[in-house]
């Protein structure tokens, strides 16, 4: 049995927990504003808002309901747009859309909507946190009709009439959001916790951002074994110059942690250009280091960051470094039983000497064409420590062990720099795809290796 | 005024295909469709599908009672492959099921067996071995060979333009309900109601007047469902025939991308011939029309490439053909633009490596040759009231287009990784269906007793902003609050043999149709009300919900409530055709177009030239709107017009294997714009102009015509390169993707090549 609240409703059911949250949403309640668009997390056609209780408040931030598995959200409130509809009036996104002509055909407005009054939710903490933008919110939806400018200025008229807001009380007496939402705490304080079980089930699924994107209806017949709703207090630790990760850390949570923003204090630009906000509220790193994609571009960081993983089964736990977790394409040094807990790295300095690069058809909500990240420590310009790995090059997210082997100890220097660019070159081998010719993604490979350097140790240029 | 839909569209309370209650026994239609793009279909065996859970029946060509045929202009498109299968994602077949879940489940175990043919997937192969849809099209005017000899510069070169998915947010989708009497209700996401009526009649082999075709709105459809949304809406009709239940088709995304045609891309070559003054005296041009499996709109398409192929410029000497080229590609279709930004593609194109090679800059070329009043366009048509020089030196001027350029040399000199480039893009965009029978167009109106007014036209609202035009219309006619009048679904029962909502003009058409039936009602009740108010008719007028004579006047309910006591007709219909227009296929001469949109747009961009990736800081637009009726929707159509002819021009690239296969089959692989990849500041200033009578208040059609401002984009992004790369060889091959930017910047200085 799971339970939540579905706008102002208390659900109660035991429909299959694989079934995605759209279809549950449309089909089962039938709330028709939430719209299917591609079923790929592509689009935001789909948005709904999660709100999950934390210190006696909701917090809520955007998901695309066509990637979420139902059981996912036990426990949680969620709200469509139907939820988010003030009885015979508008809420601020929706009055501002209409102000600034935002919609044409109007099938991608409820998920533009759904976003930014999620923003509108969350304005009043994120007064305080300054990460976060309007435009952000709207990141992963995408629009045919408009050309974005006339939603961009209802986002900024948004922005502009809810910067003073300080609680969601003030919100309700403004209109900007419909007043039952105040009672959603207590409400959600009321379900009790789902308890942890051990059977082992068809699939191991985090928050299923990848799986469902492939095989939404193999999930959807087969018995889940869902992962999220046992979570730590704090999914990010630091312990003796190392930080540890849950694995069931997302993306979002990863951007927003302060002391991960001193260590890398361009994490908003590399986190950024990760997919977009709602599938950052969802994706795991768990989850993106299984998926094993050549292109992972978590994983590309977690190289250059020399992670190791921590992985547990039923009798067992050992640990291996991520470099050497991946036996080949999609295949894992890991056994049916076995499940990655913590991720760590550890911390040479503060901030961190590292750098990353990704570079895709479309710079935002794409998949990489390469992406590369490195980290180096030099010693009076002897390279004491480098780790350097590239995406897109190779079966697996590709750790340059022979170009690191060739830079190791030896005095950085331009010349030295380019002799390292053509071990790179024989070291990786890209193919044509449709992210790109093999031509391409060497060339490019070199230039974001390039970039690393000129970032990182501008001197030898 | 408004969008009229913005309330429901943010509330979510607008309907769509999928979101329409349904009949609890309606069942749902999945197509299988062939996974090899050409071959002889061997065997099929459906009996797992059959026997597996939910399958109702699975229908084939067996199941006809009428022809296999759907191919509207041309027919060549079966809807169920028999024998042959010539694309990849050719319908063979519709499963009915309980559910779509259980349709695609029992879609894995159809067992099929197609002897696989060698695939023709691009037009110079076909063309190659004379794989042509209907005629090729040839247009002259002067004499090119004579003019080349007077010419002091010839350039000749090949251009590429790839397709562009159309990637509505709503999917192709329909719901048929059986009527009594073996009749049909469909609701379509179609463009073409009448299409739909149509061929279904045909395939089901049984009249017209059995099938009603009903379109609420569309979620997008940018001439992707006027041609393309007939097979759905007929599969289910066939499948309805048979159960006599109700059944429902929505394409998954998947699907979609895989199964419907696109923009045709086009391989052309061209030659341009210039003198020292740098006037262009000779330009031919041969475009080769990657037409897909099936003619669909292709020749129409093809047509409409030919009257743009000099864009906004007047040429005396000119020679063009274009090739519509049968390959193995799903058949290619409408898409704003309708085959004109391909021709102004090569134009730009040529014009591009004239000013490259002579060494002096685009816009100098592109500004000496805009044509004037009086000049011919070179199939015939007179230039009257053209707009071009106007919309071109205000844009220079109010966006002084010097130092935008001069602030480009100024950042390209300081920079070493970061490069700006500049373009202008004019743009001459020609107004009507180019097939004459298709510009009518009907309305009919009704005036309920109560004074609240309903209408219905042949126009299908898809986010273009027509239904909002429409009640602006009846509005104004009558002096009335827009609550008060209420636009009906489109629907073939209420307005018959449409034409499709296309070629920007269904404002234009409907819009005329309606006013004429508001005349007729207003001059009705005018004399109504002359004797009641004992004014002049001639005095009268309607305004803020009354009729106002000299001295008195009446309120709208009141005069209504009079003319039905005096049984006064209170409904009419009105019929508009477009006049003046004609074109001679015989001698490929005529006046086409009712008239032409003007504009002229400047695009700066900056290339990061480490990364090959670009960003669009400006596109600042002058745009001939005649007297726009209604800014919102222009603006909106502008904005979003540009921003599809930005992606066709950038990130989106349609990309099948050499065995006819769509790689780029999901919106993972397929990039359109995204909020961050749209130019950070666009900035419309209109062009106001009078004179245009033949558009609906003087307010000129503006769907397509924007999208062609994207064209300048790849021309701004090729101009950055330039000033990277010294051996970067001019290439006319789109979309600029960030990989064919990359490669162009670290091009190696060009081996001479002593073939070419």
């Amino acid at each position: 049995m799971i339970s939540f609240i579905l706008n102002n409703k208390k659900i109660e059911t035991d429909t299959f927990i694989g079934e995605t949250l759209l279809d549950f949403i449309r089909e089962n309640q039938n709330l028709k504003g939430t719209k299917i668009g591609c079923r790929e997390g592509d689009c935001g056609a789909c948005t709904v808002l999660i709100g999950e209780l934390k210190n006696d408040q909701v917090q809520y931030h955007n998901i695309t309901s066509c990637l979420s598995p139902l059981g996912n959200v036990h426990g949680k409130h969620v709200l469509t747009i139907e939820g988010l509809t003030p009885e015979n009036s508008l809420n601020i996104a929706q009055q501002e859309m209409v102000n600034h002509q935002g919609t044409q055909c109007g099938f991608c407005t409820p998920g533009f909507v759904v976003s930014l009054s999620g923003y509108v939710l969350q304005k009043p903490q994120h007064n305080s946190h300054k990460l976060s933008t309007v435009l952000d919110s709207i990141s992963g939806n995408i629009c045919r009709c408009t050309g974005y400018k006339s939603i961009e200025k209802a986002a900024d008229a948004i922005e502009e009439k809810t910067t003073s807001t300080t609680s969601l009380e003030e919100l309700i007496s403004k209109g900007f959001v419909p007043g039952y939402l105040k009672e959603i705490p207590e409400k959600l304080s009321e379900i009790p916790k789902i308890k942890k079980e051990s059977t082992h089930k068809y699939k191991i699924v985090a928050s299923g951002t990848d799986l469902y994107v492939q095989q939404a209806d193999n999930l959807k017949k087969n018995d889940l074994h869902l992962i999220t709703h046992f979570e730590n207090s704090e999914k990010i630790q630091f312990e003796n110059n190392h930080c540890i990760l849950d694995a069931k850390t997302t993306m979002s949570e990863l951007l927003e942690n302060e002391q991960l923003q001193e260590l890398f204090p361009s994490l908003e630009v590399y986190f950024k250009k990760i997919s977009s906000a709602p599938i950052r509220n969802m994706g795991t790193i768990g989850g993106n280091i299984v998926n094993a994609s050549p292109i992972a571009d978590v994983v590309i960081i977690l190289l250059a960051l020399h992670a190791k993983l921590t992985i547990k089964s039923p009798n067992n736990k050992r640990e291996i470094l991520l470099k050497d977790f991946y036996l080949g394409y999609k295949t894992l040094d890991l056994l049916p039983k076995e499940i990655i807990t913590f991720i760590s790295f550890p911390i040479s300095k503060k901030p961190i000497d590292f750098h990353f690069e990704k570079v895709s058809k479309r710079t935002h909500l794409d998949i990489a064409s390469v992406n590369s990240a490195m980290q180096i420590e030099l010693e009076n310009k002897f390279i004491k420590e480098i780790h350097l790995s590239i995406g897109g090059v190779a079966p697996v997210p590709f750790y340059t062990k022979k170009t690191i082997d060739f830079l190791l100890n030896k005095e950085l220097t331009f010349s030295l720099f380019e002799e390292a660019l053509e071990i790179l070159d024989q070291e990786i081998a890209p193919i044509s795809d449709v992210r790109g010719s093999s031509d391409y993604k060497r060339l490019l490979a070199k230039q974001l290796v390039k970039i690393h350097f000129m970032t990182l140790t501008p001197f030898i240029f | 005024m408004k969008n009229k839909d913005s309330w429901t569209h943010v509330t979510g309370k607008s309907i769509y295909i999928d979101d329409m209650i349904t009949r609890s026994d309606t069942l749902h239609g999945i197509v299988f469709a062939s996974s090899v793009a050409k071959g002889k279909i061997i065997s099929i065996d459906y009996s797992k599908a059959e026997k597996a859970e939910g399958v109702v029946r699975i229908f084939t060509y067996k199941d006809i009672s009428g022809e296999n045929q759907i191919g509207k202009v041309v027919q060549d498109e079966e809807l169920w492959a028999k024998d042959e299968v010539e694309f990849c994602g050719q319908p063979i077949a519709l499963i009915v099921a309980e559910s779509e879940f259980l349709g695609r489940q029992a879609r894995n175990l159809i067992e099929i067996n197609i002897e696989e043919e060698e695939a023709i997937t691009t037009a110079s192969e076909a063309y190659e071995k004379n794989m042509i849809l209907g005629k090729p099209r040839h247009f002259c005017s002067g004499n090119t060979k004579e003019a080349f000899e007077n010419c002091d510069f010839i350039f000749e070169g090949k251009t590429f333009s790839n397709g562009q998915e159309h990637l509505y947010l709503e999917t192709q989708g329909c719901y048929v309900i059986p009527q009594e009497n073996d009749g049909l209700k469909i609701f379509a996401s179609t463009q073409a109601p009448t299409n739909i009526q149509v061929i279904v009649s045909r395939v089901l082999g049984i009249p017209m007047h059995k099938i009603e075709v009903d379109v609420q709105r569309l979620g997008g459809g940018f001439g992707g469902k006027e041609d393309q949304a007939t097979a759905w809406s007929t599969m289910a009709a066939v499948a309805v025939q048979h159960l006599k239940i109700p059944v429902k088709i929505i394409l998954n995304r998947h699907d979609d991308l895989y199964m419907t045609g696109k923009r045709h891309p086009y391989e052309s070559t061209f030659k341009i011939g210039l003198t020292k003054d740098l006037k262009i005296k000779a330009f031919e041009a041969k475009y080769l029309q990657n037409s897909g499996a099936a003619t669909d709109l292709s020749l129409a398409v093809a047509e409409r490439t030919m009257f743009h192929a000099t864009n906004s410029y007047f040429i005396e000497n000119v020679k063009t053909s274009v090739y519509s080229c049968k390959t193995n590609l799903p058949p290619n279709t409408a898409f704003r633009g309708f085959g004109g930004p391909q021709g102004m593609f090569v134009i730009e194109s040529a014009i591009a490596k004239a000013a490259n090679e002579i060494g002096v800059s685009k816009e100098k070329i592109q500004y000496k040759n805009l044509i004037q009043e009086n000049d011919s366009f070179y199939y015939g048509q007179k230039a009257k009231k053209v707009e071009t020089k106007k919309c071109w030196d205000i844009a220079t001027k109010t966006f002084d287009f010097d130092s935008l350029k001069k602030e480009v040399e100024n950042f390209n000199q300081k920079e070493k990784y970061f490069k700006k480039g500049i373009s202008i893009m004019p743009i001459a965009f020609g107004i009507s269906f180019t097939v004459i029978s298709m510009n009518q167009a009907r309305a009919l109106l009704h005036i309920y007793q109560d004074g609240s007014v309903g209408i219905s036209t042949g126009a299908v609202e898809m986010g273009q902003g027509v239904n909002t035009k429409i009640v602006q219309i009846a509005a104004k006619e009558f002096g009335l609050n827009t609550s008060k009048i209420k636009i009906e679904s489109t629907n073939t029962t209420r307005v018959a043999n449409t034409s499709p909502s296309a070629a920007s003009s269904t404002t234009d058409l409907n819009g005329k149709a309606l006013l004429q039936a508001c005349n007729l009602i207003k001059d009705r009740l005018k004399k109504i009300a002359a004797n009641h108010l004992d004014e002049k008719e001639e005095d009268l007028f309607f305004e803020s919900n009354e009729i106002k004579g000299k001295q008195k006047s009446i309120v709208w309910e009141d005069l209504i409530e009079l003319a039905l006591k005096e049984r006064a007709q209170l409904s009419e219909k009105g019929h508009y055709i477009t006049p003046e227009i004609n074109f001679d296929r015989e001698k490929e001469k005529g006046h086409p177009f009712s008239y032409h949109v003007y504009g002229t747009a400047i695009s700066v961009v900056t290339v990061d030239c480490l990364r090959g990736i670009y960003e669009i800081d400006k596109v600042h637009i002058v745009h001939d709107f005649g007297k726009s009726m209604n800014e919102d929707v222009d603006l909106g159509q502008i904005e979003g017009g540009l921003v599809q002819g930005i992606g066709w021009m950038t990130s989106e690239e349609i990309s099948y294997n050499g065995n006819g296969r769509l790689l780029s089959n999901s919106l993972s692989t397929y990039k359109i714009p995204d909020l961050f990849s749209i130019p950070k500041e666009i900035k419309v200033k209109a062009l106001e102009t009078e004179n245009d009578s033949a558009a609906i208040y003087k307010s000129k059609a503006v769907g397509e015509p924007p999208l062609m401002y994207g064209i300048g984009i790849y021309f701004a992004i090729q101009n950055a390169i330039e000033s990277f790369n010294n051996n970067y060889d001019l290439k006319f091959h789109s979309p600029f993707t960030p990989e064919k930017v990359l490669m162009s910047l670290y091009e190696p200085l060009k081996q001479k090549n002593p073939s070419k």
